[in-house]
């Protein structure tokens, strides 16, 4: 496949436009309690019953730093191989809101905790490298909810506070589908961080979608539009694909486009005007003067480095070298941390003489059917990863064969049977000794004389026949290559 | 009418530690006296019957060791009592109850405090008249019809009028030294940092500070002991080594270097200020103190920079104030009517004013304008400070420019009304600690206060140099007690 062909392009009569996408993407920080507050930050509670009175901005409370919210970003801009600012600054977004108690959110405007960095993808026609502009920490809002009654709006204060790291991409992003590989490594690097659970339906993860187009071939960025608050990949997607195309036949139509904020329609599947530039707040950033410029040491930055885990490029690389793995597997297996924790597991109960081609094939292929069958995660897995590695070193010892290792994981699905056992009890051991294959074999061929005629007068399919009738003999346990082997010997 | 309200801080505590006088003599006395001066107008909220309750449990298990064992006292209405209303001066906040406390007065009452009451202030203690508040003018015991100076006039009120031994209040521009001043009492402004803003009613963030009002520097000093601390719950609150300023305090200031800024002596100020501050030079020069000449060259500067900075973040800070959550909420046809029409009837004029002016200088285009470089010209007046105090300890300066002036007298004059402030705001600007000490009167007989500022963390000082000046002015403050009938 050539690296054009893979060129997200949008064909017009006889122009072609390139989509430019950055994202600012809002991660919740994995923590238990409140950016500013001790409140818990547990999702699904009954509304308001996680707020204290700074969540609620009572007069006279006053935000006092989570340190372990700034750890966690501080572990994150490290993740993204990003610039830690030694010194960063928590400002007042100012506007008006229901569901904003303070009138104003705590944010990072000028200086924020982490700098410039970035990220790898892995694309099928190769690596690309997308920019991170900055992350920052900054307050979530509460929720509105208009829909309970139908006069009066509610207002659920337990999301009100709780820390969400805001990153922001550098417009590298050039079509849907690197958009997609962009979040999922984002999510794949905080959760093997710990960072942000990364889960898009509990809205922990959501993004804003900056989106604009060029002639293919220009250096100049088009103007943009904001697409505010989507919380799913695929939506995305959809409203990337909505909006560049838009955007492309207004220029075809000879229009300009605005610079605006617009929101995704999920049900028609369109974009839609929400406030144009004009109309954009004044937020009137400035410093919180109720907390001090927030300030980190080189030690504190070094001791988080220190424990940092390996991280998914650097596993995959070492996937590659030390397991022999292909580009393709070693991707696979690390971009959840989740499943390189499950495979690196195998590796290890199976010992020393390991077969990784036929444990990579094992869980990519029968684990990872059932876990999609049952919609599972890995983590939920109903065979653990020593069972399985049992399983794979049983067909690598010849003690089974593949097929029979088939029905053995069948029976190991029920409440995670070890292999072993199994084995025994059912009695599927290979058959493995040459003598007891040669008599049963020579039985074979002297129950079917004539077709062993037949077969050495040059009827060579006829061979698949006597493999059949072994294999039948002995009720499937025979070892498959030395039934071949034998019979080639016997009927020459 | 008993003594007892007449006895100093200091005087009660003795007389309650010697079992002369108890709890509740003392609190019945204060309430009592309160009952009849409904004139000044010094109380949004009385507890009297509360403060009896509690008076009544202390001497029933009275703890000496307390620093202030079963003393009454009545506190300015913006810091946040528990089940006590607290309105901050504002109809915004007139149904306001918190279920909490802040930790300055939580400080007071574990020393044995018992609350009186909620005093009176300018709304949101933006004014320098107690003019702005929502439940009216305070009279100034001094003189009728005369203003007890703001923001903390309520407290300089209940002060001076003996309605309370001692109280705090807070000061944001010279909202405790000016009211000080203009009552004839000692108002102390701390170092920012030195007393934590948790639970109280924010102004401006930055420049918010509380402190003790009281007849005496000792009575001062005591209190500012006992609510200065290190609060984690407070992001500013600064964890230095507090003194024992009342055990500390001393007279002997000999060697002192005292620094007289000449950029504090304003075109138009009265010559009566003018010779109250050379007789306060020379009493500290009595005093063995060395008098040094200092500028502090950005001094022009710091009432427009206070006038930028305090409403921007006042204009932030009151952001929460919009009927949803607790407070005043009118009737709206959506949510921005309801924001719009809760605000408008909710705050008073000069508070719209200062949101107003708040928000117009972090607005975008005009933010590097006025906001930026207002915090660039704070930091040179700091600057100015912090070399003044590489050649003396402290700087010694009138508090205001003018004694106390009538009710309504520059109401429609927002611009005059903040130059009372001329002396104080660079103060609170510098984060620097400052004390208005009563040094004599004017021609009316109105009281004058004279300023020392120190250094960061430099209370004792400024209060051992207030405290050798007291006894050379021997001030007696004129009340005649007019509004008791």
């Amino acid at each position: 496949m050539s690296k054009n062909s893979l060129e997200y392009l949008i064909n017009r009569k006889d122009n072609q436009y390139e989509v430019i996408i950055g994202l600012e993407v809002h991660a919740q920080v994995l923590s238990e309690s409140k950016l500013f507050s001790a409140s818990a930050t547990k999702f699904g509670a009954e509304p308001n019953t996680q707020v204290s009175l700074v969540d609620a901005a009572f007069p006279g409370m006053l935000p006092v730093i989570n340190e372990f919210c700034v750890k966690q970003a501080i572990k994150t801009g490290i993740g993204l191989n990003a610039k830690i600012n030694k010194r960063s600054v928590f400002d007042r977004k100012n506007y008006f809101y229901a569901d904003l108690p303070q009138g104003y959110q705590i944010s990072q405007f000028k200086d924020p905790i982490v700098g410039e960095g970035k990220v790898i993808l892995d694309m099928p026609n190769g690596q690309k490298e997308i920019g991170i502009e900055r992350l920052h920490l900054e307050q979530d809002a509460g929720k509105s909810i208009h829909d309970l009654d139908p006069q009066n709006t509610f207002v659920d204060l337990n999301r009100s506070g709780v820390a969400l790291m805001e990153i922001v991409s550098k417009p590298d992003l050039r079509s849907p589908d690197e958009v997609s590989a962009y979040i999922k490594k984002l999510r794949s690097i905080m959760r093997y961080l710990g960072t942000c659970d990364g889960n898009m339906q509990e809205g922990s993860l959501r993004a804003d979608v900056n989106v604009s187009v060029r002639a293919k071939g220009s250096k100049e960025l088009g103007t943009r539009c904001e697409i505010k608050n989507v919380n799913s990949i695929k939506f995305m997607q959809m409203a990337i694909e909505y909006e560049a195309n838009r955007q492309v036949d207004l220029i075809e139509e000879g229009k300009s486009i605005d610079q605006e904020t617009r929101l995704f329609d999920t049900k028609k599947n369109e974009t839609r005007s929400m406030r144009s530039k004009e109309d954009a707040h004044d937020y009137r950033y400035f410093p919180d003067p109720d907390l001090l410029p927030l300030e980190v040491s080189d030690q504190f930055v070094n001791e988080l480095k220190k424990n940092i885990p390996e991280l998914p490029d650097d596993k995959r690389k070492r996937f590659i070298d030390e397991f022999k793995l292909s580009p393709y597997e070693a991707t696979i297996l690390v971009s959840d941390i989740d499943t390189a924790k499950y495979f690196e597991e195998v590796v290890a109960k199976m010992g020393k003489n390991k077969d990784m081609k036929l444990a990579v094939n094992w869980i990519t292929g029968e684990l990872f059917a059932v876990l999609n069958n049952k919609n599972l995660e890995i983590s939920q897995s109903p065979v653990s990863a020593k069972n399985l590695a049992i399983l794979v070193n049983l067909i690598k010892n010849g003690t089974i064969s593949g097929k029979i290792a088939k029905t053995v994981f069948e029976l190991m699905l029920d409440g995670d049977k070890d292999p072993q056992k199994i084995v025994e009890e059912k009695g599927l051991k290979q058959q493995s000794d040459p003598k007891a294959i040669e008599v049963l074999i020579e039985k074979i061929i002297n129950d079917n004389r004539e077709k062993a005629i037949e077969y050495k007068q040059g009827k060579e399919k006829l061979f698949g026949f006597f493999v059949g009738q072994a294999m039948k003999a002995s009720g499937g346990k025979a070892n498959p290559q030395l039934i071949n082997e034998i019979l080639k010997k016997k009927l020459q | 009418m008993s003594d007892i309200t007449k006895k100093s801080l200091t005087e009660l505590v003795e007389n309650i530690k010697n079992k002369k006088l108890s709890s509740m003599d003392v609190t019945k006395a204060f309430i009592e006296r309160s009952e009849k001066s409904k004139e000044l107008n010094a109380y949004i909220t009385e507890d009297f019957t509360s403060a009896l309750d509690k008076a009544k449990k202390f001497d029933q298990k009275p703890n000496l060791d307390l620093k202030l064992p079963g003393i009454p006292m009545a506190v300015k209405d913006l810091f946040c009592t528990k089940d006590v209303k607290t309105t901050a001066g504002s109809k915004i906040l007139n149904n306001f109850v918190p279920t909490y406390e802040s930790t300055v007065t939580e400080n007071i009452w574990k020393e044995g405090a018992i609350l009186l009451g909620k005093l009176n202030c300018d709304e949101f203690a933006m004014g320098s008249s107690n003019e702005t508040s929502f439940f009216g003018n305070v009279q100034n015991p001094i003189d009728k019809d005369l203003v007890p100076g703001g923001s903390s006039g309520g407290s300089a009120s209940a002060v001076a009028g003996q309605l309370t031994p001692i109280t705090i209040g807070t000061d944001t521009g010279g909202s405790i030294r000016q009211p000080a001043s203009f009552t004839g009492t000692v108002g102390l402004k701390p170092t920012y940092g030195s007393c934590s803003r948790y639970g109280i009613v924010a102004f401006a963030s930055s420049l918010d500070q509380a402190g003790p009002m009281a007849q005496n520097v000792k009575d001062c000093a005591l209190l500012q002991e006992v609510v200065s601390t290190y609060d984690s719950k407070d992001s500013t609150s600064i964890d230095f080594k507090r003194n024992q300023y009342s055990k500390e305090l001393t007279n002997n200031i000999k060697g002192k270097k005292i620094g007289i800024p000449k950029e504090y002596r304003v075109d138009g100020m009265p010559k009566e200020i003018e010779d109250l501050w050379q007789k306060g030079i020379q009493h500290v020069k009595d005093c063995g103190a060395e008098i040094i000449d200092i500028s502090l060259p950005h001094t022009s500067y710091a009432l427009p920079t206070y006038y930028i900075v305090a409403p921007a973040e006042a204009s932030s800070n009151l952001a929460r104030y919009d009927g949803v959550k607790y407070g005043f909420r009118a009737n709206g046809e959506n949510l921005i009517d309801m924001y719009e029409k809760t605000r408008s009837e909710g705050f008073g004029a000069e508070v719209q004013r200062r949101i107003m002016i708040g928000t117009y200088v972090l607005s975008s285009g005009y933010y590097d304008a006025y906001y930026l470089k207002a915090q660039k010209v704070r930091k040179l007046i700091k600057n100015d400070f912090d070399e003044a105090y590489k050649k003396v300890d402290a700087i010694l300066t009138p508090s205001t420019p003018s004694s106390a002036f009538k009710i309504g007298e520059k109401t429609n004059d927002p611009v005059s009304m903040y130059l009372n402030d001329i002396f104080t705001v660079p103060v609170n600007l510098a984060g620097l600690p400052g004390i208005s000490i009563p040094a004599g009167h004017d021609s009316k007989g109105y009281p004058l206060g004279l300023q020392i500022i120190g250094k960061a963390f430099d209370e004792q000082n400024i209060l051992n140099i207030a405290y050798a000046m007291e006894e050379k002015i021997d001030f007696k403050n004129k009340i005649t007690d007019w509004w008791i009938k």
